[in-house]
């Protein structure tokens, strides 16, 4: 019973990590990102490849699997999202399917269309015994450990700096706070790359977890718009409370009625639906 | 798109308003001669493409299954992630019940569109509730969840083998199904064209008009006492029992059904056949699944991720360099030429 909490607080965790730049960003420029998820598997792509095939070690990936998503995320923005901020949400539907198609293709073609495996550090394997029926993985732990530390600088970013006042302004009224000077597209640029590097980071670290191939973006895609929609945008609480909500009853579903396991987040889904359909926290939801 | 037609300011008695309204729509039905063209080809392909009538087939079936998406999202403004949903479902519940005997083809198309309408009713009020990417998701995961469904439920099914043993009757009790897809193909046309009269109509009633002001203003009609909510439900309604028509029209003709209906790829290449022919255009859809099945054939032997990468590629070009599809290509060079006819014209005169 904890141990299956556990394990879906865990990958409650990760699913905010993964999902967090879509809602930032979404929130600003209210740019519907279906390609989100290719952040987030270049970002596992790399690691495997760098742990895998030239034998570098797992801590030292994490960082690059978080800056090149950011980085290939800076590019893309400025040269194709850019030029549809104010497209009709179908351009920017169309033109973010194409991109996931295109990251499909050619992972699999690189990469073939297999599971991928990572060998993570060795004392981060194995189980820590709490006392009996309480089982707590390493590596979920510092899975924990290390998405609450980045959960808590965003927040910190997002509510104590200068930069996080002015994107919670563009989030609130993105006109208002062109009015008032705040450079909101080079504010939604750089957020771009932030929330593309974290998804791909979360990609990294949940190879273990989440079973890395080339389907990815499309996989996981009903969880990112779950997470956003549920949780609302502005905020790290809103979508931080829906991931974990969606983590504990994906894993539970999964665990406990494993033949129906895979509907209890579309079950979770339309009850949020019907029960909230303003978002989780949301005075307004996500237009 | 054009924008909602001045029928009569509202000022005006309501006699005069609904005269000019319905003279509006009565000459928005008339049919043009490119339409009469549009409709002689299949009956020319049949004649001067007897090897290639299985390909032509299937061009019907998604150019029907992209004409149902179109009434969705061109003319209601609803844009859907998984339209495959009602696809898929007509096409088991067609499937199914061949396989189990009851292989009348005309009963089993409509049993295919009635489960994928009653489907699409009951969710349409998910879909409505929320804004474009509560939509999405909606959308999405109803989708998913059906597929998640069919794959389970292997006993009814056959999970990823597809379903096996489909047999269906000679149509009307007459027409066999030939090896060489004779029948299907003039079955899935003669259906295209009938549910294309029936879209016909249905856009170019005043009910059609209400969709059009809601897709551009919905507050205005709102404001103007249109039950919008309704207005959407019944075309969700009725967009999703013809895509299960489309689907029930696929398993018959080709006598099996796979859980390859029901994936995120068929939904995406759906809305990339309305939008690549030009959404809201009526004849769009039709064209975009042409182009799109015509290209999978030629690219056929081409490895599918190379395939995938193409259509990928095709989705962002379309978005930067050809918004409004074929046809709104085509509209763009008829205009350009009719106004370089006409400068000329001008030019000369003076």
């Amino acid at each position: 019973m904890l141990t299956v909490l556990f394990d879906g607080i865990a990958s409650g965790a990760l699913l905010f990590l993964l999902a967090i730049g879509l809602s930032i960003t979404l929130g600003i420029m209210n740019f519907t990102n279906l390609a989100h998820g290719a952040f987030a598997m270049l970002g596992g792509y790399l690691t495997v490849v760098m742990l895998n095939r030239w034998g570098i070690s797992f801590f030292y990936c994490l960082p690059v699997a978080f800056l090149a998503p950011a980085l290939a995320g800076v590019i893309l923005e400025r040269a194709f999202y850019s030029r549809l901020y104010d497209a009709d949400p179908l351009d920017q539907v169309l033109f973010t399917i194409g991109l996931v198609f295109a990251s499909i293709a050619t992972a699999s073609y690189l990469m073939g269309a297999q599971h991928q495996i990572i060998q993570v550090p060795h004392f981060l394997q194995g189980q820590i015994h709490v006392f009996s029926g309480f089982d707590m993985g390493t590596y979920r732990l510092f899975l924990l450990a290390f998405c609450g530390v980045i959960t808590l600088l965003l927040h910190l970013v997002l509510m104590r700096t200068r930069f996080g006042s002015r994107l919670r302004a563009a989030v609130d009224n993105g006109r208002i706070a062109r009015g008032l000077g705040i450079n909101v597209n080079r504010l939604f640029a750089v957020t771009f790359g932030v929330g593309s590097g974290l998804a791909g980071l979360a990609g990294a670290l949940g190879i273990e977890i989440l079973n890395l191939d080339p389907v990815f973006p499309v996989k996981f895609l009903v969880y990112f718009l779950i997470v956003v929609a549920v949780g609302g945008t502005g905020t790290v609480g809103g979508p931080l409370a829906a991931a974990l909500i969606l983590g504990i009853f994906d894993v539970a579903g999964k665990y406990y009625v494993s033949q129906i396991g895979a509907f209890v987040i579309y079950a979770v889904m339309v009850a949020m639906l019907i029960w909230r359909p303003q978002g989780l926290f949301g005075k307004k939801a996500v237009r | 798109m054009g924008s909602i037609p001045k029928a009569a300011p509202a000022t005006d008695s309501g006699d005069i308003k609904f005269k000019a309204e319905a003279e509006y729509l009565r000459a928005k039905a008339s049919w043009r001669p490119y339409e009469l063209v549009f409709w002689l080809l299949p009956i020319a392909a049949y004649f001067l493409l007897p090897k290639q009538l299985v390909l032509l087939s299937r061009v019907a079936v998604m150019g029907l299954f992209a004409l149902s998406l179109d009434l969705i999202l061109g003319y209601a403004g609803i844009i859907s992630l998984g339209h495959a949903a009602f696809f898929g479902l007509g096409g088991y519940t067609a499937g199914l019940l061949a396989q189990h005997g009851f292989g009348e083809p005309i009963s089993g198309l409509v049993m295919g569109a009635l489960a994928a309408g009653i489907l699409g009713f009951a969710t349409s009020f998910l879909v409505m509730r929320g804004s474009d990417l509560t939509r999405l998701m909606v959308t999405l995961g109803i989708c998913l969840m059906l597929m998640e469904a069919a794959n389970k439920m292997r006993w009814l099914t056959g999970g990823a083998d597809g379903l096996q043993g489909i047999a269906v009757s000679p149509i009307l009790g007459v027409w066999t199904f030939d090896l060489f897809g004779r029948t299907a193909y003039i079955y899935s046309m003669a259906v295209l064209f009938l549910v294309f009269l029936l879209i016909r109509r249905v856009i170019r009633s005043p009910y059609g008009l209400a969709l059009r002001g809601i897709k551009e203003n919905q507050r205005r009609m709102q404001a103007l006492g249109t039950p919008v909510t309704r207005r959407l439900v019944v075309a969700y309604t009725i967009g999703a029992a013809l895509a299960g028509l489309a689907g029930a029209l696929l398993t018959q003709t080709t006598q099996f059904v796979s859980l390859d209906v029901l994936s995120f790829d068929k939904s995406a290449e759906v809305l990339l056949m309305v939008t690549l022919g030009g959404a809201g255009t009526l004849y769009g859809g039709i064209i975009g699944g042409l182009a799109l099945i015509v290209a999978q054939y030629l690219l056929s032997g081409i490895s599918p991720e190379y395939w995938q990468f193409w259509v990928g590629i095709a989705f962002i070009a379309l978005v930067f360099l050809a918004r409004g599809g074929l046809v709104g290509l085509a509209q763009k060079g008829v205009a350009a030429l009719s106004r370089g006819r006409g400068a000329r014209a001008a030019s000369q005169g003076g």
